[in-house]
């Protein structure tokens, strides 16, 4: 594992047990959505296995990627952590919990209805977890925000689709590339 | 073997496995096309019955194609269905994970990540602002969503379950009142 980046980590990569458990209460806990603000909380702030820069990389990148960002993310800090043992166990952990649970809640759901009183406790669970994720974009954008074009990149992200709702497809297939041809034709400073 | 549900569910899922660019809401429309008019797996209300304990249950929101699959032929369903939605995509990940760590330090890589960064960082809080707006609960939910972002800012060490359950209690008094 000395390929591991332990630049602004100080804590030793994790054995491939304890990575396993702390995606699986990832998974298990992570009601109302707003996973990958869970994962940094947890990886990046609490246990330091992983530093926030290698964290903002993996994030931008399972973004770009087909698939599910919290899963993209899952396989790319396993992978970082414990090469491809770990990224197997990640992604096994983050699912496997929900996996079960969400058969288990559509039963339920199936033979008792709707409970009014469970869906409200639900929606204020969702409204929190946006915290995590708005704590977590507010994070990045701090980090990615490091000069004028990277700052008007990120509104014109926010504001095309966070806004005026365009479709993120057509968006992200415009602007990614002018931001990487900028950042190319920038260079290294 | 052409009437087999399990491998119907593989070959309809797997496809939008590798369509689903910016997160998994990307193909919901998808799923709901395939599932309700093309397969008739399910009629358009529990589609919708199964959106919302998608939301509401911990885990991504495409885990909405486990249920499926379970409610079309049970666990069997449920495993072909979850691989189908994840794993091709997942290679592809994995694949350039590798890529990453053999070029790692490479200077394009510095590049491609900082030109990354800002859309990512845009997608993020987008994102969270379109999850806000169609939450229940109106202003309370914004409420609760800027409480708890302001705390977790603030306070590194705070858990998260702080909050959730903070957020569940609010939630379950306004709705007694």
């Amino acid at each position: 594992m000395t390929e591991t980046d332990a630049a602004e980590t100080d804590a030793p990569p994790p054995s491939l047990t304890a990575l396993f458990l702390a995606f699986l209460t990832i998974g298990l806990t992570s009601f109302g959505g707003g996973l990958s603000g869970w994962i940094h909380r947890d990886f990046v702030g609490r246990r330091r296995w992983i530093s926030e820069a290698d964290f903002t990389s993996g994030l931008a990148l399972a973004q770009a990627m087909p698939g599910v960002n919290v899963v993209n993310l899952s396989i790319w800090v396993g992978f970082a952590l414990r090469g491809s043992r770990g990224a197997l166990l990640a992604v096994t952990g983050v699912l496997a919990a929900p996996l079960v649970a969400i058969i288990l809640i559509g039963v339920v759901y199936g033979r008792y209805g709707g409970l009014s009183g469970v869906h409200a406790v639900l929606a204020g669970v969702t409204a929190a977890a946006i915290g995590l994720t708005l704590t977590l974009g507010w994070r990045t954008a701090r980090r990615a925000a490091r000069d004028r074009t990277s700052l008007s990149l990120l509104l014109a992200t926010f504001a095309t689709v966070g806004l005026l709702h365009w479709p993120m497809l057509p968006v992200v297939a415009v602007l990614v590339p002018l931001s990487l041809l900028l950042a190319f034709r920038r260079g290294l400073r | 073997m052409r009437d087999s549900p399990l491998l119907a569910l593989l070959v309809t899922f797997a496809p939008l496995s590798l369509a689903s660019i910016g997160g998994g809401l990307s193909i919901l429309s998808d799923i709901q096309h395939q599932s309700v008019d093309v397969h008739h797996w399910l009629t358009q209300a529990q589609f919708l019955d199964d959106f919302g304990i998608s939301r509401a249950a911990p885990g991504p929101s495409s885990l909405i194609v486990t249920l499926i699959g379970y409610q079309v032929a049970g666990w069997a369903g449920a495993i072909v269905a979850s691989i189908a939605i994840f794993l091709p995509s997942s290679v592809l990940v994995y694949g350039l994970a590798r890529i990453w760590r053999r070029y790692r330090g490479a200077p394009w890589q510095a590049k491609i990540e900082r030109g990354l960064a800002p859309i990512a960082a845009g997608l993020i809080l987008a994102g969270a602002l379109n999850v806000l707006r169609t939450a229940e609960g109106g202003w309370l939910a914004w409420a609760v969503a800027a409480g708890s972002t302001l705390l977790l800012l603030r306070h590194r060490a705070l858990s998260p379950f702080v909050l959730l359950g903070a957020g569940a209690a609010i939630f379950a008094v306004a709705n007694l009142v």
